[in-house]
């Protein structure tokens, strides 16, 4: 295996596995803020025992979600070096005010969450969760920026840089010279200049626009997309525990409280998500149309375009094995996809005349023709799909995305009306046979807690596969922005020790989080085991309801 | 001053600063396993328990800076330096899981698996750090692309080596004297009588390291007679604070003497940066090749627009950090919620 096969592989694993952790604690800081609001305004120390339980909860994936995050940042420099040095004046920004504006945030305050119960009073400490909340938020928004600056660049041009020496005389970039003596310039390029392989030693992204490159055409869409199902995601670990909690009829009451919040969070977040993915798709479709040709499987741009809802891409090859086109095999809604793009729902026979583009239509001509001047019709069609992603998998990955958030949200509908209807706390109710189908429904809950996690992973997969082959949309390739200092051999080794160590650690933490789940939350609601500062408050005034645990 | 000094010294201050603050966490790792019983061994983890993950922000926060202002040095070292950075990396993730699974199983075999890799992270990225250092002042080889020509065994020689050695010293003793803060009775005791070696071991390493750079390292001898006076101030300032530490020590005042070693760390900070300014990676032996502030950086507009970022941002950073250590004052006290 070649070292950009290594090095891409070594990134997608390490951020995968990293992918895992901050969007439950993402979730999960959101429900504690919830419950810790929750306490202040009633002083029920039932709310007390919830927060004690999913800070220690959150606490342990927030441990493994800063071990892994670093890694990242390291990997930008280590393996793909020359593109940190096309991009460093854009791309560096984002991530160095993560650093102070989101990491130091969440950690510090971290502390207060985490140790400061007798340390602090309840006001303070509630500040602290909102600060933690915050931070895991605002590191979501610039690492959001930086990702969609990579999908639709903005806010920048390219310039050549040259040394110009004090005698007026301008020198290649690599010309070694005396520090001192010379000064750099940026010359701009035209807008249109394509990045041809030798360039990359001195041509340079430059920042013309910082607000431009910060708010570029993607960023709000999948700011908004990430977040809220980071949001889902953390919800379903709540939803999950607590619906383990009912089935063993251990901590009902504090079950029952958290499964209210979960589920109530859940389909919110779930039904927001609905909208969100509706936006964000419109934008791939008006700035990635490869990608959206991609994930629907669309060959030939038409109108009343279909929308697919389960199927199988294979690519089309010659004799010689080149891939000229894909096979689409799916179960389609005719039209759909036309009147999604549209985005006129009032009017769908007009919209479902909207044109989407195919893959055999795209890149354009025209764009094919900018890189490969001199080739023919002929040549170009052989061209086109080397601009492809890997059809076969975005559209699988996109489908699944879409069919998990259909599970979910048939779940958290369900748990909603089961639980106004109160069966839902009834778990050996039957229709008279021997099938308990809310026990089930519980169990089914259970194992929901994947269902968010494997949408994050296919969704991520979708945005990142299918901007291949480009690491900047439509700028610079992935295969040029290696580290030239690195060999394969390094990077085989490296990639294996993180997926020891990985393997090892994902053990360790599924092991911790089921001790901590078996040990389970206080049941004291007598308010004695809590913090001596705490009390005074609860007493003072406080409302004391025990409405959550009559239900 | 120009915007590229200017971040020269932001990006010295957030790595000086992950110096003075994960520096204990690691030094305390580094101690770790010559404590005995499971009730010192969690004092020590819940020494640092609130704070070392802010501290390792530090580092995350610098190399974030290091990116956005010098894209050039920040691809040169890291990819130059892939197989050290990436045993880097794996020392700090052992360090932190270790932290945090500890104390969650009361097997033997589980917590005596985990101080072990507490320790040997916490050794193993001190040293590395120090081994990095080292080479940035002894110069690695670079083409005229600025890329790394070596290999990690380039990396490993005896002045980067003898320079992680001291690095370890140095936050073994710093690691050391935070402990002494925060705890009592007799395990205080005990690392009272543990100064007595951290501290001449890293006097005898630092001494040696401060007489020889000159000496080996010719770009540094040239500046050293150049900018003598500067240099001759920092480095008297931080031999100072080096042997203010043992008195402060001695007369019990042990958070003076805390403030002394973080005094040493930041003028041994400001003597390099002297020493170095404006290059940032010396290139050996085509020293043309060198890395510098000005052909290393970003744009003016980015370190421009990046400073404001920096003198909003990093004052109120620096605000609830105290906070933080404020609140976490005092001796550590084993609860429910400790690791």
């Amino acid at each position: 295996m070649d070292v950009e096969i290594l090095s891409r592989i070594q990134f997608a694993f390490t951020v995968a596995f990293h992918f895992l952790f901050p969007p439950m604690t993402i979730g999960l800081g959101l429900n504690l803020v919830i419950m810790s609001a929750l306490w202040l305004k009633t002083r029920d120390p039932l709310y007390h025992n919830m927060a004690r339980f999913w800070t220690k909860v959150f606490g342990l994936i927030f441990a493994i979600g800063v071990a892994t995050g670093i890694v990242m940042e390291f990997e930008f420099g280590t393996n793909w070096a020359t593109y940190s040095r096309f991009v460093g004046d854009v791309f560096g920004s984002p991530l160095a005010i993560e650093g102070i504006y989101a990491f130091f945030l969440e950690s510090g305050f971290l502390a207060i969450l985490l140790f400061g119960w007798n340390k602090v009073g309840p006001k303070t400490h509630f500040f602290a969760t909102c600060m933690v909340s915050l931070g895991a938020h605002f590191s979501a928004i610039w690492i959001l920026v930086a990702n969609s600056w990579m999908q639709t660049p903005a806010g920048f041009h390219l310039a050549k840089m040259v040394k110009v020496t004090s005698d007026g005389v301008q020198h290649p970039y690599s010309t070694a010279l005396e520090p001192g003596t010379f000064t750099l310039k940026e010359i701009a390029l035209p807008e249109d200049y394509i990045v041809q392989a030798g360039d990359l030693d001195s041509i340079r992204a430059v920042v013309t626009d910082f607000w431009a490159m910060c708010l570029n055409p993607s960023t709000l869409d999948r700011l908004a997309h990430t977040v809220i199902a980071c949001w889902i995601t953390g919800t379903f670990v709540v939803i999950s525990i607590s619906a383990y909690y009912l089935l063993r009829k251990r901590h009902i009451p504090f079950a029952k409280a958290s499964m209210k919040i979960g589920l109530t969070v859940a389909t919110i977040a779930l039904l927001l998500q609905l909208w969100s993915a509706d936006s964000t798709a419109r934008g791939v479709a008006d700035n990635q149309p490869v990608k959206l040709a991609a994930i629907e499987g669309l060959a030939e741009s038409t109108t009343e375009a279909p929308l697919g809802v389960a199927g199988w891409v294979t690519w089309k090859k010659d004799e010689e094995g080149n891939i000229i086109g894909i096979n689409e095999n799916a179960f389609k809604i005719k039209g759909l996809l036309s009147i999604l793009v549209s985005g006129d729902f009032t009017d769908p026979v007009a919209a479902s005349q909207t044109e989407v583009k195919g893959l055999n239509q795209l890149p354009s001509d025209e764009f094919l023709l900018k890189r490969h001047p001199d080739a023919t019709p002929e040549e170009l069609k052989k061209i086109r799909p080397e601009y492809w992603p890997n059809v076969p998998i975005v559209f699988q990955t996109y489908h699944i995305m879409i069919a998990l958030w259909g599970v979910m949200i048939g779940l958290a509908i369900l748990g909603v009306v089961l639980w106004k209807t109160g069966k839902l706390w009834d778990i050996d109710w039957t229709l008279g046979g021997k099938i308990k189908p809310v026990k089930l429904f519980l169990w089914a809950l259970v194992f929901a807690v994947l269902a968010p996690q494997i949408a994050n992973q296919a969704g991520w997969y979708t945005a990142e596969i299918g901007r291949q082959p480009w690491v900047v949309y439509n700028i610079l390739k992935t295969s040029e922005a290696l580290s030239e200092a690195v060999k394969a051999g390094q990077v085989l080794f490296s990639l294996i020790m993180f997926m020891l160590i990985y393997a090892l650690l994902f053990a360790v933490f599924i092991y911790t989080l089921n001790s901590k789940i078996q040990h389970g939350p206080s049941d004291d609601i007598s308010g004695k085991e809590l913090p001596e500062k705490w009390k005074i408050l609860s007493l003072k005034g406080g409302r004391q309801t025990t409405s959550a645990i009559k239900e | 001053m120009d915007l590229n000094t200017i971040w020269f010294i932001l990006v010295g201050v957030l790595f000086t600063g992950y110096a003075m603050l994960d520096g204990f966490d690691l030094g305390v790792g580094s101690l770790h396993l010559f404590t005995k019983g499971d009730k010192e061994r969690r004092t020590l983890l819940n020494a640092i328990g609130p704070v070392w993950d802010g501290n390792e922000v530090w580092l995350v926060t610098g190399g974030g800076a290091l990116f956005a202002a010098f894209p050039e040095v920040y691809a040169t070292v890291f990819s130059g330096f892939y197989d050290a950075f990436m045993l880097l990396l794996f020392a700090l993730i052992f360090r932190a899981v270790a932290i945090e699974f500890r104390s969650k199983q009361p097997m033997r075999w589980w917590r005596n698996m985990w101080d072990i890799g507490f320790a040997l992270g916490s050794v193993l990225a001190a040293i590395l750090i120090g081994v990095a250092m080292g080479n940035i002042v002894w110069g690695i080889p670079l083409d005229h692309n600025h890329e790394y020509t070596g290999n990690f065994l380039t990396l490993l020689h005896p002045y980067s080596l003898f320079l992680g050695v001291t690095t370890l010293a140095l936050f073994a003793m710093h690691g050391n004297i935070y402990l002494i803060m925060k705890t009592e009775g007799e395990l205080q005791a005990k690392l009272r009588r543990w100064v007595k070696f951290t501290i001449p071991a890293f006097i005898i390493c630092f001494l040696l390291f401060g007489i020889s750079t000159p000496w080996v390292c010719p770009h540094i001898h040239d500046v050293a007679l150049d900018r003598f006076v500067p240099l001759g101030i920092t480095f008297t300032i931080a031999l100072l604070c080096v042997f203010n530490i043992p008195r402060e020590v001695h007369k019990g005042r042990e958070f003076r003497a805390f403030l002394s070693s973080c005094g040493a760390m930041l003028f041994l900070m400001a003597t390099f940066a002297i020493s170095v300014y404006p290059n940032m990676v010396f290139s050996t032996p085509y020293i043309q090749n060198s890395l510098n502030i000005y052909n290393g950086s970003s744009t003016d507009k980015t370190l421009g627009f990046m400073l404001i970022v920096a003198i909003i941002g990093v004052p109120i950073v620096i605000t609830y950090t105290a906070c933080v250590y404020y609140i976490f004052r005092g001796k550590v006290e084993l609860t429910d919620e400790s690791y």
